[in-house]
């Protein structure tokens, strides 16, 4: 039988994470640890000792910044930051609810923008993230000032070559 | 020398300022730019965080386009920079993945294309004296905190310029400009990128840290050279704790004496204006 272990290692494909002996300096080193649930050196022995669900459901996976501090640091090598992204991945191939729903909505309402024009027109992903999430009233002020001093604009130009962006989209959706 | 040039989609939106300094800057030094022609995203984290080939399919369009034309590219935008950079590390170190991008796209891809942040062409082969021969107005009064944030430099064996935990190239240009360069511990670290609109309160309390350890250095603003730190700092930071944030090509235009600053420093959340004036540089 694949053990949880085994199919984040396949995932990641580099340096064994078990080569960690929770020196915790990516804890430390971590700017939003102070927000995750679980620290990202205990998510490393969550997966270890088989702990699926708490570690797809935690908040750790989608508050994870991808600085990259962590693998940076790690005198071992692991790729937390690579893991983290592995994580999310198999968290949405499974479809278990994010713990923090609104940074996956950010997140596919940044990608469907690409596959619409090959490019972020900010103004529509921020609609888009919005329609998304429900969160409509925040940053309005913000974004009516910076569409005053011309920082957006409402119209930007797209790929014009469509057809090579969406066969990506295609070859890749899984 | 001439460079192609991959803007990226900040650039030509809330990034404007920075686009619109580093064509100034480019020209004033010789460097001459030609745009990646049908450019599309490079996926940024949203790609990378959900779907990894993905996020090495999107930027590897763009660099296999930049290959056919024999020359470096510079890449502005950190974000768009750092994609580039792990794309050409996971298309070198793994042939299968190579096999299928290659397919999914319909050309091979090289691996000869060299990936330029403009810090680094500047830095490099541009040079601090050439910088400094060209100065009209010194920075004087000016103390800026270098930030680089995460994505220029991180990982290293991936990104492969300037010193990781302490990059200096920032601080020598900004003192070649003649800005008094603060020293400080917070180079490399997060602002929270793209976490802002997710997770606002994350970001106010990253970008508030920031704040307040430059003012405890004893920094006037910070400059930055990535559109999403950037639009983090100049948007995100509490009343209290604000400084103004520039663009690094931004202080070289001012101090080249090149047109456009005026309309560039108007356009920031948190106006530069009153400090520039303060110490007489407007």
């Amino acid at each position: 039988m694949t053990t949880f272990l085994k199919e984040v290692n396949d995932r990641m494909g580099g340096v064994p994470i078990q080569n960690c002996y929770h020196c915790r300096k990516c804890t430390a080193g971590c700017p939003v640890a102070f927000a995750m649930d679980y620290n990202p050196n205990a998510v490393i022995k969550m997966i270890q000792m088989g702990q699926r669900d708490e570690v797809l459901k935690s908040s750790t996976i989608w508050l994870c910044a991808s600085c990259e501090t962590c693998v940076t640091r790690c005198p071992n090598d692991v790729d937390i930051a690579r893991m983290m992204d592995v994580l999310r991945e198999m968290a949405i191939e499974e479809q278990v609810a994010p713990r923090e729903k609104n940074v996956l909505k950010f997140h596919e309402a940044f990608l469907s923008n690409i596959k619409l024009g090959g490019r972020i027109n900010e103004p529509l992903m921020i609609a888009l993230y919005k329609l998304k999430s429900g969160d409509y009233f925040s940053d309005l002020g913000m974004g009516l000032s910076m569409f005053l001093k011309g920082k957006i604009k409402p119209v930007s130009p797209r790929t014009r070559d469509m057809k090579s962006v969406r066969q990506i989209f295609k070859s890749t959706k899984k | 020398m001439k460079v192609s040039y991959y803007p990226g989609c900040s650039l030509h939106a809330t990034g404007r300022e920075y686009d619109e300094s580093v064509k100034a800057v480019s020209g004033a030094l010789g460097i001459e730019l030609d745009e990646l022609d049908d450019w599309s995203c490079c996926g940024a984290s949203s790609a990378h965080m959900t779907n990894f080939k993905l996020s090495v399919a999107l930027p590897a369009r763009d660099i296999i386009a930049a290959e056919k034309r024999g020359l470096d590219v510079m890449v502005p935008c950190a974000a768009c920079f750092n994609r580039f950079k792990s794309a050409q590390h996971h298309l070198k170190t793994n042939d299968e993945l190579r096999g299928e991008i290659e397919e999914m796209i319909g050309a091979s891809y090289e691996g000869t294309l060299n990936v330029r942040n403009p810090i680094d062409i500047i830095y490099t082969d541009i040079g601090r004296d050439r910088l400094r021969s060209l100065v009209t107005k010194k920075l004087e009064g000016l103390k800026p905190v270098s930030y680089y944030g995460c994505l220029l430099l991180r990982p290293p064996e991936v990104c492969g310029f300037d010193d990781y935990e302490n990059p200096i190239m920032l601080d020598g240009l900004m003192d070649s400009l003649g800005a008094e360069s603060r020293p400080w511990s917070y180079k490399t670290d997060c602002c929270g990128g793209s976490l802002t609109l997710g997770k606002t309160e994350i970001v106010v309390r990253l970008v508030d840290k920031l704040m307040t350890m430059a003012r405890e250095a004893g920094a006037n603003c910070l400059v930055t050279a990535c559109p999403v730190c950037f639009a983090n700092l100049d948007t995100r930071a509490s009343k209290d704790t604000v400084i103004p944030a520039f663009y690094f090509t931004e202080l070289i235009a001012l101090a080249l004496g090149l047109e456009g600053t005026d309309s560039w420093f108007r356009r920031h959340n948190v106006d530069p204006r009153p400090l520039l004036q303060s110490v007489g540089l407007l």
